[in-house]
C-alpha cells in the first residue's frame, strides 16, 4: 500500500485548491477523482471570483481559460412580463486586479488540475473512493473501487461535492433534506461574440452577469441567472428541492418558463443550445454546516455546505476552504498532532474568515423566505406595479401617483404585515 | 489585411496550406494559422476552403460589405473575388497543368471483382454499373479485374454486367483470399496497364486489400464512398463519403497521383441489368507470387451468421423493441428480415430482457449503424436508441403509439398493431422479391 | 516477445455534430478519448505479454495533448509509450500517417525486434481502416485484419480468428505480423490502483520529425495524395409521413410497399449466379 501525506477525495475547485496548498507546503499529495478528468462532473453558474482564486494560484488570469471579466452585475426582479432592473458597472473590473470572471468549468477545472500537477500533486481519475480506512478510531487512508486499491494517508480531505458519500458515512455530513438542497439547471447557448456584446452593451471581451429574482423561480426560494461567456451565454435557474416537489414544477420547466420571459427571450434570441447541465447545490447555509473536521479528516467546499446562495457565491468559498484545509493539513502533519483537537485549527481559521462569517450573517435567510413566501412573489409584483404607475406618462400629477401606489401596496399586503416583513428582512439580510 | 481564419469553422483539412502559393499558411494544433508577414492576399486559400473558414476581410467588416451589394455603386476592390470568367480560365489552366503520375498515360476505369469461398459479392456488379457512368463521363473503357482460382464462370458474368475488357489472374495460390498474393496480383496489373480509376466494394476483403494496394502504389485511397462523380472540367474522381460517425459528408479528391482508388459501400449503387451473351477482350496474366513466399495460411472457414457479424456495415436492418412483447414473437421480425435479406438488431430493452444478445444492440451503449434502410418494429424511440440509428438513409417505423419518438425521425411511420402489420409487410416484400434479392 | 500497439486519440464522434446553418463541425467541448478499437488492441497485447513474457510498447501520432491518452493507456499496464508529435505531421492522410508510424516502428524494431504490431480495426473519426494495412505493407509484415480472437501463439507464428463477409476465418501467419482488432476480441480491464498511479506520473517519450530519418515529401500535407474538397451535412430525410394502418391495415401496407419500391428505397437485385456474399 502506497502512503501519502494528504489524500484529497474529489477534483473540483475545493479539492484541487486543497491539494495545491498541501503540495506547496511540501506534502506528498494525491487527488482521487471519479470522472474521466477533473471537471467532467462539475457544474456551477459560472462566476469565478478573483480574490479567492488568486490566493490559490497567483496571477491566474495570465494562463487560466477564462471567458470574460465581469464589469457589470445586474439584478432583475421579474413579475409577469414586467422587469425591474438595478445594477452596477465598473470598467475598472476589466483590468487586473479583476473582481470576477465568467468561466466554463470543464475547461477551468482541467487547467486548475494542471497547476496542481505542476506543484507535484498526483491526480488519479476514473476512480471512486468507497470508504475511509481506519486503524482503531484513527483514519489512516482510503479504500478505492480498484483492485489493490487501498491508499494510506495522514490526512484525508473530503472535497467530494454535494453528494458527500464518504462524509456521510463518516458522520461528518448530515443527510440532505429537501429544504437544504437546491436543484439547478443550466444551458449553454451559443451566440456570436458581436451579437452578445451588443445585447449587453459590452466592449469586446468584457462580460456581464444578471441575477433574476421573483417570477424567475415562480416565487420559489431560488434565483436565476444569465452570464456572458466568450461566444455563449450560461442561463440557469435553481430552486430549493422542497418547493419544487410541493408545486410539482420540474427544473426544466422553470428554465423553459424563464427563457420565455420577454426580458430573457430577447437576450438569448437566435442562440443555439449546446449543452444542458443539472446539479444539486447545498443551500443549508450556516445552520446545516456539519462539523468540519475529525481526527485525520477535513471537510471542504460543497461537502461542508459552504455556499452563499444570496450572493451566488460558492466557488470562492470552496477554493478558500480548500486552501485553508491544505495548509492546516500540512501544519498538523508537521507538528504531528492529527487529533480532532489539532484539526480544529481548520474550523477556527474558517470561522475567522469571510466564509463562515458570511454564512453566519445570512443564517436566517432560508427560514425567512420560507415563512415569508410573499417576498418572492408579492413584493416583485408590488414593485412592478409601482414602477408601472410611476413611469407611465399620463395626465395624473406626481402626488396623485404616489397616493395610487400606496393604495395599491396596502391592498396587496396589510400594514402590519409590511412592518414585520421589513423587520424580518433587515434581520435576515443586513444584521 | 491578411487572410482571417475563423477557428470555429476550420476543420484542419489543410487544403489552404497546400494551395497557398507563398507558404503563408500552416496547420497548428489542427487549425489553419496565417503568417501575416508572408500573406500576399492572393485569396487562393479562400476559394479552396471546404468549410468557408477563411476570409479576406475582417469579420466585423462583413455586414458593411453586404449593404454595398444591395445598392450603392461599386468601386474597384482588390479583395473581391475574381469575375467568373477569370476564375474559369484559372481553373481550366490549372487542370491542364496537373501532372499525371510518372508522366505516363493512365486510362480506364477498373472494377475489382470480389470472388471468395465460391461467392461473388454483388457489390462488384453494382460497381460495374457505376463504373459505366464514370467511364462515359471521362470517355474511357470499363474493365473488370478477376483474381482467384478457377474463375472462368466469373468472367462470363463480368461481361454480362457490362465490362468491356476483363483482366484475369487465375492461380491456385489465389484459392482463398489472402492479402499478400491478392495485393501483389492487383498491384502488378495496375503497374502494367495503368488504369486511371480502380474501385472495389467496401467489404471486409476490399477494406483489407485496397489499403495494401494503395500503399504499394503510393497513391490515395478513399474508403467507404457512397457517391462517386467526375468533375466535368478536371475529370477528377469526386469521392464522397460519410465522416465523423456519419455526422458530415466529405468529398475527397486525389489530385496528382494515379490511380485514383475508392472502396464503395455495398448496396448504395444501383444494380445494372444483366445482359446474357455479351463478351469482350480477356487479358490473362500470371501470378507472380508462389505459395512459399506467402506468410499467411487460411486454416479454416466457418460460415456463420454473416449478417449480425457486420451489424455496423449492414445495409438493411430490421430492429425490434420491447413492443414485441415476448421472445417467441421474435420469429415475426426474423421472417421480415429474411424476406429482405436484412440484418436483425434490437434495442437495449430487448437485450436486458435476455431475448437477444448484446452484439445486436443499436444505440448509445451498443452499435451505431447507418444502413440504407432501417425498419424499427415496436421501438418507442428513446434518445439513447435514436443516436445509434438516426443517420440511417431511410427509416420505416411500426408502432401503435402516434406519440412515439421514433416517428419523429422516420420517413414512413406505420401507425398500427405490429402483430398485424409485420406479417403483412413480410408477405408483401416476399411477393415483390420472389425473383431476386433486396438491394 | 515484443508487442507494439498503435493508438490514436480521437474526438468522441457520438458527440460531434454539424451546424446546419454554417455546415461546420461543432467540435467545442467534444471530449477526446482513446479510439475504442485501439483500446482492445492494447488489451490483447498486454494479455499476450502476460502469457508469453516480454514487453508492450505504445506508439501514437498526434498533437502534444495526446499525451493524456497515452498516460491513460499506460494504466492498462503497458511498458513504454511514445508520442510522435510534430507540426510537419499535421494534415497527413492515411497514406502519410502509415508512413510516419512505420518509420517510428522501424526505429523501435531496431532497438528491440518486434513480433506483433496491434492496431484497432479502424479509428472512429475517420473510419477508413487504412492505416493498419498501410503499416503492415511498409514493414513487410503479414497482415490479419478484423481479428476477433487470438487462438494460438508461439515464437514463430500466430493463429487468429477473423471476421469476413459470410463467416469467420481462421488464419495462421508467420511472425512478425500486424493484427487489426475488433471489439469482440476481449473485454477491457479495469486497471489496478498501482497501475493507475504509475500511469499518472508517466511521461511518454516525445519524438519529433527530426528524431527520425523522415523524408518530408512523404509526410504531412505534401505526402498526402488525398484532400478534402468539400464538406456538407448528410442529406436530410424527405418525408416524415405517417401511414395510418389501424383500420385498413392491408391496404395501407400495400400502399407503403409500393412507395418503397417506387422510390428505390429498396431495390430488387436479380438473383446472382454463384450466390451472393
Amino acid at each position: 500500500m502506497e502512503n501519502f501525506d494528504v489524500i484529497v477525495v474529489g477534483g473540483g475547485p475545493a479539492g484541487l485548491s486543497a491539494a495545491l496548498s498541501a503540495a506547496k507546503a511540501g506534502m506528498k499529495t494525491v487527488v482521487i477523482e471519479r470522472g474521466d478528468y477533473p471537471g467532467t462532473k462539475n457544474v456551477m453558474g459560472g462566476v469565478l471570483y478573483t480574490k479567492a482564486t488568486e490566493a490559490v494560484v497567483p496571477d491566474f488570469w495570465q494562463s487560466a481559460p477564462l471567458e470574460r471579466p465581469v464589469i457589470e452585475q445586474r439584478y432583475g426582479f421579474l413579475s409577469g412580463d414586467e422587469t425591474i432592473l438595478a445594477g452596477y458597472r465598473d470598467p475598472a473590473w476589466a483590468q487586473p486586479p479583476y473582481n470576477a470572471h465568467t468561466v466554463l468549468r470543464v475547461k477551468f477545472d482541467r487547467w486548475l488540475a494542471q497547476q496542481a500537477e505542476k506543484a507535484g500533486v498526483m491526480i488519479i481519475t476514473e476512480t471512486v473512493v468507497e470508504d475511509l480506512l481506519y486503524k482503531g478510531d484513527n483514519v489512516v487512508g482510503v479504500r478505492t473501487g480498484r483492485a489493490e486499491g487501498d491508499l494510506g494517508a495522514k490526512v484525508v480531505i473530503l472535497a467530494e461535492g454535494v453528494n458527500a458519500f464518504i462524509a456521510k458515512k463518516a458522520g461528518l455530513a448530515p443527510q440532505m433534506r429537501p429544504d437544504t438542497v437546491a436543484v439547478a439547471v443550466k444551458e449553454i447557448i451559443q451566440l456570436p461574440q458581436e451579437k452578445l456584446e451588443d445585447r449587453f452593451c459590452l466592449e469586446p471581451g468584457q462580460g456581464a452577469t444578471i441575477e433574476l429574482f421573483g417570477d424567475s423561480t415562480q416565487g420559489m426560494m431560488g434565483t436565476a441567472f444569465v452570464y456572458t461567456n466568450k461566444d455563449s451565454l450560461s442561463i440557469g435557474v435553481g430552486a430549493l428541492l422542497e418547493p419544487l416537489i410541493r408545486t410539482k414544477w420540474t427544473p426544466n420547466d422553470l428554465l423553459e418558463a424563464l427563457k420565455a420571459k420577454p426580458y430573457v427571450k430577447r437576450l438569448i434570441q437566435g442562440g443555439e443550445t449546446k449543452e444542458y447541465l443539472a446539479h444539486l447545490i447545498p443551500e443549508g447555509g450556516y445552520n446545516a454546516m456539519p462539523k468540519l473536521h475529525r481526527q485525520g479528516v477535513l471537510v471542504v467546499g460543497d461537502t461542508a455546505m459552504l455556499v452563499n446562495g444570496l450572493n451566488r457565491e460558492g466557488s470562492n468559498l470552496a477554493m478558500t476552504s480548500g486552501k485553508m484545509a491544505g495548509e492546516v493539513a500540512a501544519q498538523c502533519i508537521q507538528s504531528g498532532d492529527l487529533s480532532d483537537q489539532g484539526m480544529s485549527l481548520y474550523e477556527q481559521r474558517m470561522r475567522d474568515s469571510f466564509v463562515v462569517k458570511d454564512l453566519y450573517k445570512y443564517r436566517r435567510l432560508g427560514r425567512f423566505f420560507e415563512t415569508h413566501p410573499h417576498f418572492l412573489k408579492v413584493y416583485p409584483e408590488i414593485a412592478a406595479n409601482a414602477m408601472h404607475l410611476y413611469f407611465t406618462a399620463d395626465e395624473t400629477s406626481k402626488k396623485e401617483r404616489q397616493k395610487q401606489i400606496m393604495k395599491m401596496v396596502f391592498e396587496k399586503r396589510a400594514k402590519g404585515g409590511l412592518v414585520s416583513d421589513v423587520f424580518g428582512a433587515w434581520r435576515a439580510i443586513l444584521k | 489585411m491578411p487572410v482571417v481564419v475563423d477557428k470555429t469553422k476550420c476543420i484542419g483539412c489543410g487544403a489552404c496550406v497546400v494551395e497557398c502559393p507563398v507558404e503563408a499558411l500552416d496547420l497548428v494544433d489542427g487549425t489553419a494559422t496565417v503568417d501575416p508577414a508572408k500573406c500576399k492576399e492572393t485569396g487562393s486559400c479562400v476559394t479552396v476552403c471546404p468549410s468557408n473558414a477563411l476570409s479576406l476581410e475582417a469579420k466585423a467588416a462583413a455586414p458593411a460589405a453586404k449593404k454595398e451589394d444591395a445598392g450603392a455603386a461599386k468601386e474597384f476592390n482588390a479583395k473581391e473575388p475574381l469575375p467568373k470568367a477569370v476564375q474559369d480560365y484559372a481553373k481550366t489552366n490549372a487542370a491542364k497543368s496537373a501532372p499525371a503520375a510518372g508522366g505516363d498515360v493512365w486510362s480506364g476505369v477498373w472494377i475489382i471483382v470480389e470472388y471468395n469461398h465460391g461467392r461473388i459479392a454483388p457489390v462488384s456488379w453494382e460497381l460495374l454499373g457505376e463504373g459505366r457512368k464514370l467511364a462515359d463521363a471521362i470517355g474511357c473503357e470499363l474493365c473488370a479485374v478477376i483474381t482467384g482460382s478457377q474463375v472462368d464462370h466469373v468472367i462470363t458474368e463480368a461481361f454480362a454486367y457490362g465490362a468491356e475488357k476483363v483482366y484475369v489472374i487465375d492461380d491456385p495460390v489465389l484459392e482463398n483470399f489472402r492479402t499478400e498474393p491478392y495485393a501483389e496480383a492487383i498491384t502488378g496489373l495496375v503497374r502494367k496497364y495503368q488504369p486511371e480509376i480502380i474501385l472495389m466494394g467496401a467489404t471486409a476483403m476490399g477494406r483489407d486489400v485496397f489499403p495494401a494496394v494503395a500503399t504499394r502504389l503510393r497513391t490515395g485511397l478513399t474508403a467507404d464512398c457512397t457517391v462517386l462523380g467526375i468533375d466535368p472540367e478536371t475529370k477528377l474522381l469526386q469521392q464522397t463519403r460519410p465522416a465523423f460517425g456519419g455526422n458530415i459528408m466529405a468529398t475527397i479528391l486525389c489530385r496528382t497521383r494515379r490511380p485514383q482508388m475508392s472502396t464503395v459501400r455495398p448496396r448504395v449503387m444501383a444494380m445494372p441489368a444483366r445482359v446474357e451473351g455479351r463478351s469482350g477482350e480477356i487479358v490473362r496474366e500470371q501470378q507472380a507470387m508462389t505459395e512459399e513466399e506467402i506468410r499467411t495460411k487460411v486454416l479454416e472457414f466457418i460460415p456463420g451468421d454473416a449478417k449480425s457479424i457486420f451489424l455496423d456495415k449492414a445495409e438493411i436492418i430490421v430492429a425490434v423493441g420491447l413492443g414485441i412483447a415476448s421472445q417467441k414473437n421474435l420469429t415475426l421480425v426474423e421472417e421480415l428480415a429474411d424476406s429482405l435479406g436484412a440484418t436483425l438488431a434490437c434495442t437495449r430493452g430487448v437485450v436486458e430482457a435476455g431475448w437477444m444478445s448484446h452484439d445486436h444492440q443499436v444505440g448509445q451503449t451498443g452499435v451505431t449503424v447507418r444502413p440504407k434502410v432501417y425498419i424499427a418494429v415496436g421501438i418507442s424511440g428513446a434518445i439513447q436508441h435514436l443516436v445509434g440509428m438516426e443517420t440511417s438513409d431511410y427509416i420505416i417505423a411500426v408502432n401503435n403509439d402516434p406519440e412515439a419518438g421514433i416517428f419523429r425521425v422516420a420517413n414512413y411511420g406505420i401507425l398500427g398493431d405490429l402483430f398485424q402489420v409485420v406479417p403483412l409487410l413480410t408477405a408483401e416484400f416476399k411477393k415483390r422479391l420472389q425473383h431476386g434479392v433486396a438491394n | 516477445m515484443h508487442f507494439v500497439v498503435c493508438l490514436k486519440q480521437v474526438p468522441d464522434t457520438s458527440e460531434v455534430r454539424i451546424d446546419p446553418n454554417t455546415n461546420t463541425l461543432m467540435r467545442e467541448g467534444v471530449p477526446s478519448i482513446i479510439n475504442p478499437y485501439d483500446a482492445h488492441a492494447l488489451e490483447e497485447a498486454i494479455r499476450l505479454r502476460d502469457k508469453m513474457g516480454g514487453k508492450v510498447t505504445i506508439v501514437s501520432m498526434g498533437p502534444p495533448q495526446a499525451k493524456e491518452a497515452l498516460r491513460k493507456a499506460m494504466s492498462f499496464g503497458a511498458d513504454r509509450a511514445i508520442l510522435l508529435t510534430d507540426r510537419g505531421f499535421a494534415g497527413s492522410d492515411s497514406l502519410a500517417t502509415a508512413y510516419i508510424l512505420t518509420v517510428a516502428i522501424q526505429k523501435i524494431h531496431a532497438q528491440e525486434p518486434i513480433d506483433i504490431v496491434f492496431t484497432g480495426k479502424e479509428a472512429i473519426d475517420g473510419d477508413t481502416a487504412q492505416t493498419g494495412p498501410g503499416i503492415a505493407q511498409r514493414l513487410g509484415f503479414a497482415q490479419l485484419t478484423y481479428g476477433i480472437k487470438v487462438r494460438d501463439i508461439d515464437k514463430a507464428s500466430v493463429t487468429v480468428e477473423r471476421k469476413t463477409e459470410g463467416g469467420r476465418e481462421v488464419a495462421k501467419a508467420l511472425l512478425p505480423a500486424l493484427i487489426t482488432v475488433e471489439k469482440e476480441m476481449n473485454d477491457l480491464r479495469y486497471a489496478t490502483l498501482p497501475d493507475m498511479m504509475k500511469a499518472a506520473v508517466y511521461e511518454p517519450e516525445m519524438w519529433d520529425a527530426k528524431s527520425l530519418p523522415y523524408d518530408t515529401a512523404e509526410m504531412g500535407l505534401k505526402g498526402s495524395p488525398t484532400s478534402v474538397s468539400r464538406i456538407f451535412p448528410p442529406p436530410g430525410r424527405s418525408g416524415g409521413e405517417i401511414i395510418d394502418a389501424t383500420t385498413d391495415t392491408k391496404g395501407a401496407i400495400a400502399n407503403l410497399v409500393e412507395k418503397v419500391f417506387q422510390e428505390n428505397i429498396i431495390m430488387v437485385h436479380p438473383a446472382v449466379k454463384g450466390g451472393r456474399a
